[in-house]
């Protein structure tokens, strides 16, 4: 089911052929007495350019999902296709946002941002440019020159979204980005989010334990169940872009909240 | 002018306690008249400093202590790094040297020294030895725990760019290992003033550790506290040169603490 609220974004070749498709993918870790099942029955299709967000209690195994689909770990069973292709592995048409910003502190904020052109060995004078452009997008184009410890958690967690940009991967899954930083500093990082997302026209997958944020940011919200994870509902936000904070006001958006709510039994997320 | 009015006034009171102790010292032995050839008195010491260094033979013999600390402390700390590395990379290595390393550790120096100079001779050549194996443990032993420690999301993230082991060594466990591998540096260059010292005491004809040998025989114990303070004046110096590779090689370590608004390193 492909969303098709603007044509433009999607290219005809990629109609009918998902950026993202999880097939039946079950996990589980560990054999025998001590086995954890995280993962059971998901099958999932994410369009080229979407904005997917994936909530559920903690422990459902949302950050199973996305090494599954960075290929850092294989799943017990189900395949997962990126791009028409199965992931086997790594593959460098996906770009990570973990919860922390996962910096190299012996780096500069420039060269964080390069590090994935310098370890798949791209030219690196070439991408110098658009890691500056990524830099300005994200508001940290003044420093470039600093090091992660000079920056606070929120500009920290720019500068690891702009290194996720950088190797211009069509996917993007980020687990829990802002779920270290102040409300206020994760509204603004919401919206600008939102404006990175429209400027660079990528897939987004976006794991949250908040509803609200959810909500607010996606397209579609694909709720989950306790362990082991399963899909129980997945909700369709039709509300227009770009959406602004005061859109979380409007009785739609308390409407979709409470509906998500509902299904997480009332419980395991703030609003 | 001012910089200079502070830096007197923050070293006051060390300087004061240090006035104070020398001074202690010559009044109780004075006081006391102790024997000059149990405790000699600060004077005395001085005395015997500057004639050591008058006769001209305290510099050349310190010159031959400190290249065997260095060169040693050099070679030790190498192989130590080079041992680490590549247990680390290709961890199957790591049970099988291991074990060799600790038991080496575990008998000391001291008892191997004579051994080693039977070996290499009475030249300088032993004492390096000496002191590159005294060097070499507490290096291995942090580098190995730097190179491991590493954030599992650092790595995860590597991975996710199918980053080779040595890109990932590069990358992540070399950097991230460098505040460790300083911390087992600095103990090593420790011991190895104390190493050098060991190996003229078991047959030298140059170096500190052979004057002290010749001053406790002739019992002229104030050129032997000499000695000691020509010593102490190496160990800081070495641990000082030391102190400000790291500061320059550590700088992100400390970037933390010079707090915002903090232009940074170019
Ligand atoms: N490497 C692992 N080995 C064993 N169990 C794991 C491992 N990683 C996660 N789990 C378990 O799988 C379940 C899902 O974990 P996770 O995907 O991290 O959940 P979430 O991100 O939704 O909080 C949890 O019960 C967790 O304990
Ligand atoms: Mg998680």
């Amino acid at each position: 089911m492909p969303r098709q609220s603007s044509g433009a974004r999607v290219a005809p070749e990629d109609c009918g052929a998902a950026a993202l498709s999880i097939r039946d993918v079950g996990m589980v870790y560990g054999a025998g007495a001590g086995a954890v099942e995280a993962l059971s029955g998901i099958t999932l299709d994410i369009a080229a350019g979407e904005f997917v967000a994936v909530v559920g209690p903690s422990g459902c195994g949302k950050s199973t999902l996305l090494k599954l689909v960075t290929g850092l770990r294989r799943p017990s069973r189900g395949n997962i296709l990126l791009q028409g292709r199965r992931v086997e592995g790594p593959r460098s048409d996906v770009g990570i946002v973990f919860q922390s910003p996962v910096l190299f502190p012996w780096r500069t904020v420039l060269d964080n941002v390069l590090l994935p052109i310098e370890v798949l060995k791209l030219p690196k004078a070439r991408y110098r440019d658009r890691a500056m452009e990524l830099l300005e997008l994200v508001g940290l184009e003044r420093f470039a020159a600093h090091y992660p410890a000079e920056l606070s958690g929120g500009m920290q967690q720019r500068a690891s979204i702009a290194r996720a940009l950088v190797q211009d991967a069509p996917v993007l899954i980020m687990d829990e980005p802002f779920g270290a930083l102040d409300a206020m500093t994760r509204e603004q990082m919401n919206l600008e989010l939102q404006r990175i997302w429209q400027a660079q026209r990528k897939t987004v997958v976006f794991i949250t334990h908040s509803i609200a944020e959810a909500v607010f940011l996606a397209d579609r919200v694909v709720v989950m169940s306790p362990r082991p994870g399963r899909i129980l509902e997945v909700i369709v936000n039709p509300m227009p872009r770009l959406r602004s904070l005061d859109d979380m006001l409007v009785p739609d958006f308390a409407d979709q909240v409470r509906h998500v709510r509902s299904l997480l039994g009332g419980k395991g997320a703030e609003l | 002018m001012s910089a200079l009015l502070r830096w007197m006034r923050r070293q006051a009171v060390p300087l004061l306690v240090f006035i104070l102790f020398i001074g202690g010292w010559e009044a109780i032995i004075r006081g006391f008249a102790v024997e000059s050839f149990l405790v000699p008195a600060p004077s005395a010491v001085i005395v015997a400093l500057l004639r050591g260094f008058a006769q001209g033979n305290y510099l050349g013999h310190a010159g031959v202590t400190a290249f065997q600390a260095v060169s040693g402390f050099l070679l030790g700390s190498a192989l130590g790094i080079a041992i680490a590395v590549l247990v680390v990379v290709f961890p199957a290595l790591e049970r099988i040297v291991y074990p060799y390393i600790v038991a080496l550790q575990t008998v000391p120096k001291v008892a191997i020294a004579p051994l080693i100079v039977v070996w290499f001779g009475f030249g300088m050549e032993s004492k390096i030895i000496v002191v590159a194996l005294v060097s070499l443990f507490p290096v291995l032993v942090n580098m190995m725990a730097g190179l491991k420690a590493v954030d599992q999301d650092r790595l995860d993230l590597l991975a996710s760019l199918s980053a080779s082991r040595w890109q990932i060594l590069r990358h992540l466990r070399f950097p991230n290992a460098l505040p460790f591998l300083f911390a087992g540096l600095n103990t090593a260059i420790v011991f190895a003033v104390i190493g050098a010292i060991v190996g003229e005491f078991v047959g030298s004809n140059r170096g500190i550790g052979f004057l002290i040998l010749q001053a406790n025989f002739a019992l002229d114990i104030a050129a032997t506290f000499a000695l000691f303070v020509v010593l102490s004046v190496m160990g800081v110096a070495l641990h000082s040169v030391l102190q400000s590779i790291q500061r320059r090689a550590l700088f992100w370590n400390r970037t933390v603490e010079a707090g915002p608004g903090a232009t940074p390193p170019a």
